[in-house]
């Protein structure tokens, strides 16, 4: 047997040659908690079928690119399925921008492939290096959720390879089609994705930014821009004190028109698009040196950057790039979190009290929170399972140390009583017995996923941790 | 599972009576995560209380199966039925004697009894847990060692050779397991004051068994390594295994 390892820093083909089934350890985007399976990488749908109705007693899960934070991609002691090999991207219908996709292309694919025709993904989440197999099997959310939801609600039909192995095609009219947005690959391997684009006239984004100097202010902020844009996002200083804890940086943006594009840009709009997908952002966590992450560097990260940020608002033309994956020029920054590893912990509330209470906390501990991403969330999906919820969700990144599990498990016990709910992609040390709280319609989801596996094949870490 | 703060839901115990399990089984309880936890251990009212105590940490699944060292036919099933009912994250291997070593040195018999708790009965559990927790392709076995196992000494020549032997054998298994997602972690702790030590003289850097839990708890997601309880006898012994043997029979140790 050959050996591998593969920690999540893949790229959009490491591992998949079609060939029998490697042991690999694996581990999320995170680090923590590495397993070792069986990857293999069929290449075909009736490999697919074979590989779904032979997996012994540990079961099978699918990989995508690795990106989920946790364990939802693993699956120790059993079979770990990559579809590179599912990568085609069809014709784009011109009048519905219809698209039907392979699982195993990239957003970074995509895109490439699709904006210099005018069309842009209608849900992005904060890196394009993710699986449309993986990006809906999370549900992502993007800037514009508050607009347009999360990616369910643009996908037109699934191909799913259920728990027997049979292929079957669902659309949203399906009640089981329901179970793969949040259900994490546990009802089935998603073949094929028709996803339906959303037109742009330019591959640039007009974006407002504005420096805010308390949460309060933050909040107000971020709540009004969502009345005026598609796009937004809030970046917090977890860190500062007094009345400037929750200090920020808000920006709030569009996708510009050509005229705004042509302004700017010396008419060179759609054709640019190397550039906007490529171009450097504002100073970005790799520019820390590795396993350097503590309080003061954290701490001097923050400052410099909320200070580089204008006083008053300011407006500005951004590559799509620099806008929506700013933390994609740098490969494996994960690595800078050093050898324990790292858990992002992202939640959703609606009472703004709660996410006042938690980044007081993280505050108050001193936790080096070196990305803290604030978002508003409109009207949730139809996914049992789907994260979004109505309100606000907070996202942070926190090295791990050994004090790590129980000022999580405060968090969580404040973000519960609130109503509100952790994001499974993220996950990797929630209380099993949270879960049904946390998503009270996870019976409903059992009960679909019974349908499309009865045996239970599909297995990850992810479903044995928190019981699934 | 071991989620990613090193918290475990599962855990095979065997040696479940002795005081430094205990305490381990305490502090790992503390993160609130463990959901199963099978006791291995000699039947009786000891286990049987041990049982009702893991409960009311808060673990909803407690079980006990009877473990007798001696009887090595045993051993390979003890295990297996463990990880037969489900995943078992940590395997903690905890049981031993300490024999008086004049009594041992003088019925030789006696002293292959203590070979066979101590060393035989290590080699069969420790080899069957890295079996199953191969095939679940994950999970920590924590094997007690001792500062004993480091250099042969005059007072415990028996105790210590059996020590040795299980250093040996999970220190080497460990590497073995590198990339399988098994570690093995090795615990060799000075003096540390249970019912094992009770009635003798403390030794230098004594420790308690609350000790061992939490630097087992600190080590136990970091891959197959050697730790020491208290660090600092890591060094003693370390300039102790260089001292000349002359000098070394001597010293009031
Ligand atoms: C820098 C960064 C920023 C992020 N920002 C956001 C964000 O803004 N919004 C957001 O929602 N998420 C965000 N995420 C999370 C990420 O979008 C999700 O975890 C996504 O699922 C990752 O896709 P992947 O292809 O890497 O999937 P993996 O991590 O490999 O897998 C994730 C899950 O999808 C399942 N899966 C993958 N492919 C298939 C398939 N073909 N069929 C069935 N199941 C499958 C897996 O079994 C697993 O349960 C971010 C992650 C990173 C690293
Ligand atoms: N205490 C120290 O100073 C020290 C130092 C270094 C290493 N250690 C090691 O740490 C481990 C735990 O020791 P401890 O200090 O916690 O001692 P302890 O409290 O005396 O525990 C010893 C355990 O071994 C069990 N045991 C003994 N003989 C057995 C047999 N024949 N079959 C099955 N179980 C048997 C005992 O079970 P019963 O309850 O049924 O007797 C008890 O559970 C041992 O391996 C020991 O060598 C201890």
């Amino acid at each position: 047997m050959r050996l591998a390892r593969g920690d999540g820093a893949e790229g959009a083909d490491a591992g998949d040659s079609p060939a029998a089934p490697v042991v690999q350890e694996l581990t999320g985007w995170g680090r923590t908690a590495p397993t070792v399976a069986h990857v293999a990488a069929p290449s075909t749908v009736t490999d697919v079928s074979r590989f779904v109705a032979e997996s012994g007693s540990r079961g099978v899960i699918v990989r995508g690119l690795g990106r989920s934070y946790g364990d939802a991609a693993q699956n120790a002691g059993g079979l770990v399925l990559r579809l590179g090999a599912f990568d085609e991207i069809g014709p784009v219908d011109p009048e519905t921008g219809l698209v039907t996709c392979g699982a195993g292309v990239s957003l970074d694919r995509l895109l490439r492939e699709v904006l210099p025709r005018g069309w842009f993904v209608p849900v992005t989440p904060g890196t394009r290096q993710v699986s449309l197999g993986g990006a809906v099997a999370a549900d992502v959310h993007g800037k514009n959720h508050h607009r347009d939801g999360s990616l369910s609600a643009h996908v037109a039909a699934l191909t799913l390879v259920d728990g027997r192995g049979v292929v079957r095609r669902l659309t949203p009219s399906d009640d089981l089609f329901w179970s793969v947005p949040g259900g994490m690959g546990l009802t089935g391997v998603v073949l094929e994705v028709t996803l339906r684009l959303i037109r742009v006239e330019s591959s640039l984004m007009q974006v407002d930014t504005t420096r805010t100097g308390s949460l309060d202010e933050t909040m107000a902020v971020l709540a009004e821009s969502d009345r005026t844009s598609r796009y937004t996002v809030a970046w917090v200083d977890c860190l500062a004190r007094g009345s400037a804890r929750g200090r920020g940086v808000v920006t709030a943006g569009d996708h510009a028109t050509s005229e705004q594009a042509g302004e700017h840009a010396g008419g060179q709009t759609r054709g640019s698009l190397s550039r906007a997908l490529g171009r450097r952002p504002l100073p970005a966590p790799p520019w820390a040196p590795s396993g350097a992450l503590n309080l003061v560097t954290v701490g001097l990260f923050n400052e410099a950057y909320h200070r580089r940020a204008p006083r008053a608002t300011r407006r500005s033309l951004e590559g799509v790039g620099t806008f929506f994956h700013p933390l994609d020029v740098v490969d494996g920054w994960n690595r800078i979190y050093g050898s324990r590893g790292f858990v992002q912990h992202q939640f959703a509330v609606e009472d703004p009290e709660c996410v006042r209470r938690v980044v007081g906390r993280l505050s108050d501990r001193r936790a080096p929170t070196f990305l803290c991403v604030l978002k508003r969330l409109g009207p949730a999906g139809r996914g049992p399972l789907s994260f979004p919820s109505p309100g606000w969700t907070l996202a942070v990144d926190l090295p791990v140390s050994d004090s790590l599990g129980d000022l999580l498990d405060e968090l969580d016990a404040d973000v519960l009583a609130s109503g509100g709910r952790v994001y499974l992609a993220k996950d990797s040390r929630l209380r099993p017995e949270s879960v049904a709280l946390m998503y009270p319609r996870l019976d409903e989801w059992r009960s679909l996923r019974d349908e499309l596996d009865p045996e239970h094949v599909f297995q990850s870490d992810l479903s044995r941790r928190l019981n699934l | 599972m071991i989620n990613a703060v090193g918290a475990p839901q599962s855990m095979l115990v065997i040696g479940a009576t002795s005081d430094i399990a205990r305490a381990t089984v305490t502090q790992l309880a503390s993160a609130g995560r463990l959901q199963r936890v099978v006791l291995a251990g000699r039947s009786g009212a000891a286990l049987d209380a041990e049982v009702e105590r893991v409960r009311r940490l808060g673990v909803p699944l407690v079980t006990s199966h009877h473990f007798e060292a001696r009887d090595r036919a045993g051993h390979e099933q003890v295990v297996a039925d463990a990880f037969d009912a489900g995943e078992i994250d940590v395997v903690l291997i905890c049981f031993g004697v300490l024999p008086d070593e004049d009594r041992v040195r003088a019925e030789p018999l006696a002293a292959a009894e203590v070979v066979d708790i101590n060393f035989t009965a290590v080699v069969t559990t420790l080899l069957a847990s890295a079996k199953h927790q191969r095939a679940q392709g994950h999970g920590v076995i924590v094997v007690l060692s001792s500062a004993a196992a480091v250099r042969g000494r005059a007072s415990n020549a028996v105790y210590g050779s059996t020590k040795a032997g299980v250093d040996a054998l999970a220190s080497g298994l460990g590497d073995a397991l590198q990339s399988t997602g098994v570690s093995v972690v090795v615990v060799r702790p000075g003096f540390v004051r249970t019912r094992m030590t009770a009635g003798l003289r403390p030794a230098p850097l004594a420790v308690t068994p609350q000790d061992v839990a939490e630097a087992i708890a600190a080590n136990l997601t970091l891959g197959s390594r050697t730790i020491w309880v208290p660090t600092s006898m890591g060094w003693v012994m370390g300039a102790l295994a260089v001292t000349p043997r002359a000098l070394f029979r001597r010293l009031p140790i």
